[in-house]
């Protein structure tokens, strides 16, 4: 083992030693200080002359003094099925109280790229029991798809209520959850954790916890811990596992923490120029792989600073994610949970993930028409907002009150309303039934015989059966 | 092409990402290096002084100062030959399936794989023969490397004039010599080419034909010529890579090259997945038959994404070189620049606007005039169309990368996120959206389609243009208080949109539409407002013209692979309610 008292520069997380034998680059560094604790670093840069080591624990309490040893090997994180219903610090560590993990294997937590030639189309409906989700914006099995947050708004709810609800139909197997918190409060982390407890999620979880109050730099790691053990149950065991990562944009600020250290050339808003490359690290490790049976599905959280989706965090984000679902602070005032704005989300893989065989045979033109007709219903708010109600036409105002309702009745549910897709598909149809049958123009007439309301008996849709029982 | 500079070994002195600084190597720009014990491959992008930055295409940990870095003394360059059709490769030209064989579902470093196949046979057919003149770039022989492609085998282009002293028939591995040249030179069915010097030609020509893609508001509104260029900047989600995906089934390119550029997996893979199973409607076979993909993920080394749309490029001006019509697809150059700008960065250099390098814009330039219809060495005709994605941040047009692109190609499809928030798709805004070939182009459709194309096509955008201006004063006093002849021209251009411009990428039937079909659908609609007004002039009431029966039947009309019967029993029926005819 090499090991060095030559530190001659220490900056924000960074330290550089000088003097020492070949390092290689990505390095698992140890720094013991004087007072004999122990921290851990990665080499980021490495040359004859000086090494430049990022500190995870921060830097605080080093000195010129601290010893600085080598290890010769690169981060690795020890990975075993017990990992399961177990609570680990954001660099991987127990922090349940519970033993040490005894690894079956020790996985580099940067992944290697999956090739493109070796993975397989993620085409299987997951249900997660909320209307606007599993209707307008459906996931897939091995999708990753974030939700755009901002402050204050109920993304943590969600996050749970899908981690509770998320199903296969028919597969009758549930998803192991990965859960990494990266930078939130205590408070948050503590609803998480109880809810997991409460629900007796955490026997099929892992939950990687930094806080706001743990070193910034380990949140660096915090994800690729949990997308390496993610990997390992996936691909060694079979399972289906869910990732929640949040809050991604603590992530970001990290990152950004750690290029100004490094006196990088920063990109926009200060943002290293690389962070969509290291963003796409992380997303990319969502996914499903030809001939094996575990999957990864990525639930990645980020709140929008000043809720602006044009910020370099959801601008980056979106460009690698498989579409968005994202939250309106309008909605939320409203009252209405979740507060899913339907018309700047999107799920890119739902095209292949639903209709006849999957969801149903109408949810296709259904969708189209849902979303055609809702987002007509918005525009003429703002015509009203100038005109008043009285000045719009008979037809206008059905697509006016088509708005209201799709937030009322179809958006709006309850924190542990769990429902089927055939509920959610007949629910639209119920809305949809609010407008001229002559408008429907997305949909196949066939389709309209079969489900629209006035071709039914009452009682027969699944959103009657479920009233008449209520 | 000469190989002067012997490989000449040294060693790493400083590692930084994917940047690696090497002393002891006397190289050239752009020298392709070996870097560690595994050979990791990269590229010298500077020298200064006795030290060599080199840019590596694949991860770095683990390397260390004194490491070991050969230098071959070779630009990075691509290997021509047969085995390129059906192809998909990284962005360095190794094939995926090959690196999936040798480091299973996860990619790893350091694997050497060529980018032809060594042992596949491909029956050679000369049509040179013993004694022949040839020079560089001359067709010598011919293989059916494919259904649809039949790739002719090219002398190097910088070959000076030679005569054949010997010539062989048969089957034979890109390896074998098939041919042996008055001075001892032996040419095999591939040769090298690097992939930053664009292929020469004897001369450029004029763009005047299109390039017919299916797509109604593309060939018809905003139509690119065959040597074109054009660039799709759009917002996240907006059906960017929907729309390349429809070029690169559609488009009547005989070699389509699609560039994934720092794009998402799945989506490769569904490229993968999808285009072998779908079929060329002009020759009935499999798309893939004349497809080259190329993909290097966002995961995938920044390098190497670097170097993707050059690999792209040079494969796409060497089918040109046969005498073919390529198309190429890069999606994104928005990734490409990134690329550039994470290694400009490393590299430490001055940054430009937002970062970019301050050569962004000639680099951008020099990609583009790639592109051509041209007279090649062998005096055919031969065209590389250029369509590149941009993804600008946050959809803002006025970004460093959107503006360089903008300034050079010729073609801009806008794409527009309200519209794809509507479901209009394609959501290719047509206020914004500019073809600088309409004039050019206007020639061949007229002779080959319609006489009255180039009119058709300008009543249609006159009616667009007036809507949105309506469309002002609609928002302000509804519709209802406009003049009965301006709520006609609302409903012909809603036909106009709905009907012309929307398009299914999923139906079957709507995914590809003939130019001859896109006529008729048009010219139907403009019928239709002829005989609105005429009514309007008879007297109809405003309300019995809006609510016409046969109206929805007319817009299914597309839908149906007979779809003139279709159209013309509703038109008949609107036309009866009308005008009582």
């Amino acid at each position: 083992m090499k090991e060095y008292k030559t530190i001659n520069k220490i900056a924000g997380p960074l330290i550089f030693v000088e003097k020492t034998e070949p390092v290689g680059f990505g390095e698992l560094v140890t720094i013991t200080l004087p007072d004999g604790s122990v921290k851990r670093g990665q080499v980021l840069d490495t040359s004859k002359e000086v090494v430049v080591v990022q500190v995870f624990e921060g830097t605080r309490g080093i000195d010129s003094s601290s010893t600085v040893r080598f290890t010769g090997d690169i981060v690795r994180l020890p990975c075993s099925k017990d990992m399961l219903g177990r609570v680990l610090s954001g660099s991987g560590d127990p922090i349940d109280g519970g033993p040490k993990i005894v690894p079956e294997e020790r996985r580099e937590i940067i992944g290697a790229a999956i090739n493109p030639y070796a993975r397989q189309y993620p085409r299987e409906f997951i249900q997660t029991g909320i209307s606007a989700i599993d209707g307008m914006n459906t996931l897939v099995r091995g999708q990753k798809l974030p939700i755009f947050s901002g402050s204050g708004l109920p993304h943590n709810d969600i996050a749970l209520q899908i981690a509770r609800q998320a199903k296969v139909r028919g597969g009758g197997e549930e998803f192991a959850v990965i859960f990494a918190a990266m930078g939130i409060t205590h408070e948050e982390a503590y609803q998480f954790m109880k809810d997991f407890e409460r629900t007796g999620a955490l026997e099929r979880a892992v939950v990687f916890l930094n806080l706001a109050d743990d070193p910034a730099i380990e949140r660096i790691l915090t994800p690729r811990m949990a997308l390496t053990a993610a990997e390992f149950l996936a691909y060694e065991y079979d399972l289906h596992v869910l990732v929640i990562l949040t809050d991604m944009t603590n992530y970001c600020e990290a990152l950004r923490e750690m290029s100004a250290a490094r006196e990088e050339v920063p990109g926009r808003r200060g943002y290293p120029g690389y962070m969509y490359t290291d963003l796409a690290t992380i997303y990319e490790r969502a996914g499903r792989i030809r001939g094996r049976k575990g999957t990864i599905t990525q639930f990645p959280i980020l709140t929008m600073p000043g809720d602006d989706i044009t910020h370099p965090i959801p601008d980056l984000t979106g460009y690698i994610t498989e579409g968005q679902i994202v939250l309106s602070r309008e909605l939320h005032a409203k009252g209405i949970y979740p507060p899913i704005d339907v018309l700047p989300s999107l799920s890119r893989l739902m095209k292949e993930g639903i209709g006849e065989g999957m969801t149903r045979d109408d949810h296709v033109q259904w969708n189209d028409q849902m979303y055609a007709a809702y987002a007509e219903g918005v525009d003429l708010r703002g015509l009203v907002a100038i005109v008043g109600e009285e000045a719009l036409s008979e037809r206008d105002r059905k697509f006016l009150r088509f708005a209201d309702e799709f937030e009322k009745r179809f958006v709006q549910q309850g924190k542990y309303e769990d429902r089927d897709i055939e509920y959610t598909l007949d629910l639209g149809w119920e809305l949809l039934a609010m407008l001229p049958e002559s408008e429907l123009t997305k949909i196949e007439k066939k389709y309209i015989e079969k489900y629209h309301p006035a071709y039914k008996k009452k009682g027969e849709t699944k959103v009657e059966a479920a009233e008449a029982a209520a | 092409m000469e190989v002067k500079t012997a490989g000449k070994v040294g060693e790493v002195y400083r590692v930084s990402g994917p940047l690696v600084v090497a002393e002891g190597i006397s190289p050239r720009m752009y020298d392709v290096c070996y870097v560690g014990e595994e050979g990791l491959m990269g590229e010298v992008v500077g020298i200064v002084g006795n030290k060599t930055l080199v840019q590596v295409y694949e991860d770095t940990s683990g390397i260390k100062p004194g490491d070991r870095v050969e230098n071959t003394g070779m630009p990075l360059s691509v290997e021509l030959g047969p085995g390129l059709i059906k192809s998909f490769y990284d962005g360095v030209q190794r094939p995926l399936p090959a690196l999936k064989e040798a480091s299973g579902d996860f990619i790893s470093r350091g694997i050497h794989v060529p980018g032809l196949d060594r042992n596949q046979k491909w029956d050679f057919k000369p049509i040179v023969k013993k004694g022949d003149k040839i020079k560089g770039g001359d067709i010598i022989g011919i293989v059916q490397e494919s259904e649809l492609v039949e790739h002719k085998i090219l002398a190097p282009p910088k070959l000076g004039e030679r005569t054949i002293t010997e010539i062989y028939d048969g089957s034979f591995t890109v390896e074998d010599t098939i041919a042996v040249l008055d001075d001892g030179t032996e040419l095999k069915m591939y040769h090298k080419w690097p992939v930053r010097e664009a292929r020469p030609y004897q001369e450029k020509l004029p763009p005047v034909i299109p390039l017919i893609t299916g797509q109604r508001i593309l060939d018809t509104m905003f139509p690119v010529a065959k040597g074109g260029t054009a660039a799709i900047p759009g917002p996240f989600g907006s059906g960017k890579t929907v729309t390349q995906h429809q070029l690169a089934k559609w488009s009547d390119a005989r070699i389509v090259v699609y560039i994934g550029c720092g794009e998402r997996g799945n989506e490769m893979t569904e490229v993968l997945e999808e285009f072998p199973e779908l079929i060329d409607p002009r020759s009935g076979k499999p798309l893939m038959e004349r497809t080259v993909l190329i993909a290097n993920t966002s995961n995938m080394p920044v390098a190497a994404r670097e170097a993707s749309v050059y690999t792209g490029i040079t494969i796409a001006e060497y089918f040109r070189d046969m005498g073919y019509d390529v198309s190429i697809m890069a999606d994104s150059t928005s990734r490409w620049a990134e690329a550039m700008r994470e290694i400009s960065g490393r590299l430490e250099e001055m940054p430009g606007e937002e970062g970019y390098p301050a050569y962004l814009a000639s680099r951008i330039a020099e990609f583009y005039e790639r592109a051509g219809r041209v007279k090649t060495l062998c005096g055919e005709v031969g065209s590389v169309t250029v369509v590149g994605a941009v993804s600008p941040p946050g959809g803002d047009f006025s970004e460093p990368v959107t503006q360089n692109t903008l300034r050079i190609v010729k073609v801009f499809w806008a794409l527009d996120a309200k519209l794809a928030a509507r479901r209009h798709f394609p959501a290719i805004n047509w206020l914004q959206s500019y073809s600088l070939y309409v004039d050019t182009l206007k020639e061949w459709y007229e002779q080959n389609v319609a006489p009255d194309w180039g009119e058709l096509r300008r009543w249609a955008m006159e009616v667009l243009q007036e809507e949105a201006n309506l469309q002002e004063i609609v928002q302000l006093v509804g519709s209802d208080a406009l003049p009965e002849s301006q709520r006609v021209l609302l409903e012909v251009a809603r036909l106009i949109r709905e009907v012309f411009l929307q398009q299914y990428a999923y139906h079957p039937v709507d995914s590809y539409c003939s130019p001859q079909k896109q006529y008729d659908l048009l010219k139907a609609i403009k019928t239709l407002n002829d005989w609105f007004y005429k009514a309007l002039d008879q007297g109809k009431l405003i309300d019995e013209i809006l609510e016409v029966p046969g109206k929805e039947e007319f817009a299914r009309a597309k839908f149906e692979e007979n779809y003139k019967a279709a159209m013309e029993e509703a038109m008949n029926k609107i036309k009866s309610a009308l005008l009582g005819e």
